[in-house]
């Protein structure tokens, strides 16, 4: 996969893959949309709900990661915050959900700019630690700041009405609400990978001096790339404030942003249905270990090994290779 | 949805095939795993089945299912599993659930499933007060009480200046706020405060301003980890030695155990049940500690008794209809012998004495868990927040 | 109460004093991430672990063998560099090849899983120790009562910190170091073995970690979260001081504490975020931090 924007290269050829969507990936895409319709006729709605908010979350990530070629530590402060805004616009404000939602989500963006331009003038592992140390003023603010409730959080988010003639209180449609904005948010994630500014991206990781000599403004593009994922996690972050009625401390605290790395690492970074998969794996995990303690802790931190020293394309991205299909 | 329906009728089947008449399915969930494990964990499990057999609950005709999860401190965690719990597996009460976000989060799920919940381990007074719930029992404590307790009592035995160390988040400043206004009303005097950063390892900065200060209490307005901090570097510092009193606001039994008597000595503070009150606590906490390998914290100890209350109304009753069972619960006088006689007020609030405790001197102390000598029994009528003025809407 | 202006003169010095204290504690957990940065160039996430480790070796070996302080203080660092190489050999050696994220990522698994096996253990309610009797009780120095644990803490690691700058600046060894961090291949070649000695480094560098351990363990609750925090305040230290020297690691480590103990006497509100601040500052006028060699 990499190889190829290695040969090609400049933007033209770049222009002519960013074409139609293969075959396979509408396949894909189609039997994971009536899988997820069918889901909660089988599973408890809640769960995949958090499931889908989960690998938007992750997908989000992985724009950054795995196509941009940058590791945030922070991403938990764009997930938490659009979180905080989104219940504090629906309870306070008293907006409709889908107006507290891109509240939230503007908001991320905002914050993903700021800390964004000051992160990407370093490279690799000090820009982990830049985002990680930002997401921790983020996090102290979140614990200080009057609107967020400190370690209460925003509880009794009211779901309201969809537009103001939908009531979410019918698990069923907020049900498909949710499908909706995570399947919308991973398309839209789909489609700026295979555009000509993710084939831009991907120079740019691949081979960075190269991509500055072809005449790219590097930062800029990485400053795009991080406020998009940065958003996006922000989109994510807001719809499960309305899933789950409430905005706390978890969603911004650090292990947040250790497990959106998780997920991606573990489902395949760099691969388009990885982090879905990861995020699915870990949530059910977390789900079902949770009467284990610190074990899941341990347990997280098992995978994090594992997949580093063996697994290292994830799940999908071993799928990939033994069908030989981009995944 | 379909899987629910199928759920609930072979449930159905189930329960006809046993001989019990009433199933109940009792949650205890709390922290597992983090920085409250040790004051409820698998600790409150115990307690809850303790409660189950000396009910004895098999021989009345009521199966007890217990079962137990960690929510990690994490409201989202936490609401997720019991919304699972009521909705798919059948659990009717919710029991302990430490840690105020997380508890108020269950809070509002039990109502609007219309399901019990007991709880036991979460300090804020809101769970009676502004977010009051008709299917919620507060049974240990509250911050309401803690700050009564410590401030007015402190305030009588000579303690007139105060200088608080405060935890700076929602819950920290609330504890100061509540316990400045007992000091002021009782006649005593705040003559200075600083917000720490939450959570912080090094106070001894903020010790040398409260020893500048000259006040004759040191307010910790913490929890936790803060709190085991600032005694630590307040020994090491030498401030109780030099004269100034400590008053933890929220202290557990387990954090002065962790602590030990040389830092922990001298430190005033409030809690609802210690082990070695009386035969009834001792014998409980014996076999207790069979079990654990420690002595039970006020928390566990509140399980208990709150585990064993609601049997008592399930087997009054003679089914475990919500509304019946609360009624019952709030009507029926409690008495276990851990907190003696009580009762559960119309706003959820359980009642009983809460003591002030201070920490003995090492050369006092003739055992591991032989901490405390009490300073004084605060009686139950004034223990708690008067109802009127919790704000609790559904009371009228 | 504590106006700008209104502070004796004595007690600011106090606070100053603690600052510096604090100081050294990040002066000694910066300086073994950049000593294992400068080799192996991977970002030690571990380290909160391995200083949480010292502190716990330090009291098991009080608790159950019965050795004093004074002999953790050599034993306790050992044995976490000793957990430093095994993991070296086991794991991180393996990821040389790969690109540095890597490394970062697996030093984070390896810290959950140590923090969550010391939880299911220990608990989390932190351990008591007591201090040795030499370093209980503190002298009067007119502005404050400074207790003995604490200057010893500066004094200790003043001088752990100045051996290693000395070791690493100044002695063969620490030229063959420096050496191998331009071209291991060429140091390879004059007969040096540079695995091993990258090995011993990534051990020396996580037992200065578990010497801070040692320092905090009778100061500090010890708990399996004690250096969850601080580890990220560490990272945001290294970002300012750039992790190009050794020196400048170390007194970054120090200013940056007397800074933080300045807020704490000013703005207490603000000193959990001052260090960040400062790093965001010094992003913005210099990217590659304030000793670092390049962007």
């Amino acid at each position: 996969m990499t190889a190829t924007t290695e040969a090609t290269g400049g933007p033209v050829v770049a222009q002519q893959t960013a074409g139609g969507m293969p075959v396979h990936h509408i396949a894909i895409f189609a039997g994971l949309l009536a899988l997820l319709i069918a889901a909660p006729f089988f599973f408890y709605p809640i769960f995949i709900m958090k499931i889908l908010c989960f690998a938007l979350f992750a997908c989000a990530f992985n724009l950054l990661l795995g196509y941009g070629g940058l590791l945030s530590f922070g991403h938990a402060a764009y997930f938490g915050m659009a979180s905080y805004v989104c219940a504090h616009a629906a309870k306070v404000w008293g907006l409709t959900p889908e107006l507290a939602i891109i509240c939230g989500t503007l908001v991320a963006g905002v914050l993903g700019f700021l800390i964004g331009s000051l992160a990407i003038r370093r490279q690799g592992i000090y820009f982990a630690m830049i985002t990680l140390a930002f997401a921790q003023m983020v996090y102290f603010f979140s614990l200080q700041a009057e609107f967020t409730g400190g370690e209460d959080g925003i509880q009794a988010v009211p779901r309201g009405h969809l537009f103001g003639l939908i009531d979410l209180r019918s698990q069923e449609s907020l049900y498909f609400l949710v499908l909706a904005i995570a399947f919308a948010g991973i398309l839209l994630i789909y489609r700026i990978i295979h555009s000509p500014f993710g084939q831009v991206l991907k120079a740019i990781r691949e081979n960075e001096p190269r991509a500055i000599s072809l005449g790219y403004r590097v930062n800029r593009y990485k400053l795009a790339v991080f406020v998009l994922s940065a958003t996006l996690a922000g989109l994510a972050g807001a719809t499960k404030a309305i899933v789950f009625q409430l905005a706390s401390l978890t969603d911004v605290y650090w292990t947040m942003s250790g497990e959106v790395v998780l997920m991606t690492l573990l489902g395949g970074m760099g691969t388009v249905f990885g982090p879905i998969v990861g995020a699915a794996v870990i949530v059910t995990m977390q789900n079902y270990l949770a009467t284990f303690g610190a074990w899941v802790t341990i347990i997280q931190g098992l995978i994090f090994v594992v997949s580093v020293m063996l697994f290292r394309e994830g799940i999908v991205g071993v799928i990939s290779k033994w069908t030989r299909k981009p995944l | 949805m379909k899987s629910r329906f199928v759920l609930a009728a072979l449930a159905g089947v189930l329960m006809s095939g046993t001989a019990y008449a009433t199933d109940v399915k009792i949650g205890v969930m709390n922290d597992r795993s983090g920085i409250y494990a040790d004051i409820g964990g698998e600790g409150s499990v115990i307690a809850a089945r303790l409660a189950v057999e000396d009910f004895d609950a098999a021989s009345k005709g009521i199966n007890v299912e217990i079962v137990s999860a960690d929510h990690q401190n994490k409201p989202d965690v936490g609401s997720n599993i019991a919304r699972q719990w009521y909705d798919t597996e059948g659990v009717d009460v919710i029991a302990d659930v430490p840690t105020s976000s997380v508890a108020l989060a269950i809070n509002e799920i039990t109502r609007e499933k219309n399901k019990i919940f007991l709880n036991s381990g979460a300090a804020t007074s809101d769970l009676t007060g502004a977010a009051c719930s008709p299917n919620t029992v507060h049974w240990t404590y509250d911050t309401w009480q803690l700050a009564h307790g410590t401030g007015s009592a402190m305030v009588e035995n000579g303690g007139k200046t105060w200088f608080f160390l405060t935890a700076d988040y929602a819950f920290g400043h609330a504890l100061e706020r509540d316990t400045s206004a007992v000091v002021k009303e009782a006649g005593g005097e705040v003559i200075g405060s600083v917000k720490t950063p939450f959570p912080g390892t090094d106070f001894s900065s903020f010790l040398l301003q409260a020893q500048a200060s000259g006040a004759q209490v040191i307010g910790l307005a913490n929890a936790g980890g803060d709190t085991v901090n600032s005694m630590k570097q307040a020994a090491e510092f030498g401030i109780t030695q030099a004269g100034q009193a400590i008053a933890g606001l929220l202290v557990f039994i387990n954090d002065v155990h962790s602590l030990g008597l040389d830092v922990a000595q001298g430190l005033v503070l409030t809690e609802s049940f210690y082990w070695d009150m009386n035969d009834g606590t001792r014998e409980w906490s014996a076999r207790f500690e069979e079990q654990t390998g420690n002595k039970p914290s006020m928390i566990q100890a509140g399980v208990y008794g709150a585990v064993l209350h609601y049997l008592k109304a399930v087997e009054a009753v003679g089914n475990k209809e919500t509304e019946a069972v609360m009624a019952k619960m709030k009507e029926m006088p409690t008495d276990d012998p851990l907190f003696g006689k009580g009762v559960v007020r119309q706003d959820g609030r359980k009642i009983h004495d809460s003591y002030l405790f201070r920490v003995k001197t090492p050369d006092k102390s003739e055992g591991e868990w032989d901490l405390y000598e009490t300073v004084a029994t605060i009686p139950a009528e004034k223990a708690f927040r008067p109802i009127e003025e919790g704000g609790c809407e559904f009371v009228k | 109460m504590f106006e700008l202006l209104g502070i004796p003169p004595q007690a600011l010095f106090g606070q100053l004093l603690l600052g510096l204290i604090n100081g050294s504690f990040y002066a000694i957990l910066s300086l073994g991430l950049a000593v294992i940065f400068g080799l192996l160039n991977i970002i030690n996430f571990t380290h909160g672990a391995q200083y949480m480790l010292g502190a716990f070796v330090t009291w098991m070996l009080l608790n159950y063998l019965g050795v004093n302080y004074w002999w953790s203080l050599l034993i306790a660092p050992v044995a976490v560099g000793i957990t430093g190489v095994i993991l070296e050999r086991l794991f991180i050696r393996r990821l040389y090849h790969l690109d540095h994220l890597y490394g970062l990522l697996l030093t984070f698994g390896l810290a959950l899983i140590t923090t969550g096996i010391f939880k299911q253990i220990f608990g989390v309610s932190g351990l008591p120790y007591q201090a040795p009797p030499l370093l209980s009780g503190g002298h009067n120095l007119g502005f404050m009562y400074l207790p003995n644990s604490r200057a010893w803490v500066i004094i200790a690691s003043a001088v752990v910190c100045l051996a290693t700058w000395f070791v690493i600046e100044k002695t063969k060894l620490g030229a063959y170091l420096r050496a191998a961090t331009e071209n291991p291949t060429l140091v390879g070649a004059f007969g040096v073995n540079v695995p091993l000695m990258i090995t011993l480094t990534y051990g020396f560098g996580v037992a200065l970690a578990g010497f801070a351990g040692v320092l905090a363990a009778p100061i500090y609750a010890i708990n399996p979260v004690m250096g969850e925090n601080l580890i990220i305040v560490v990272f945001a230290v290294v970002v300012i001081g750039g992790m190009g020297s050794i020196l400048g690691s170390i007194v970054t480590g120090f200013g940056l504490g007397l800074i933080e103990g300045l807020t704490r006497v000013f703005y207490p509100e603000g000193s959990a975020v001052v260090i960040f601040v400062i790093m965001a500052l010094v992003l913005l006028v210099k990217p590659a931090g304030l000793f670092g060699r390049t962007a």
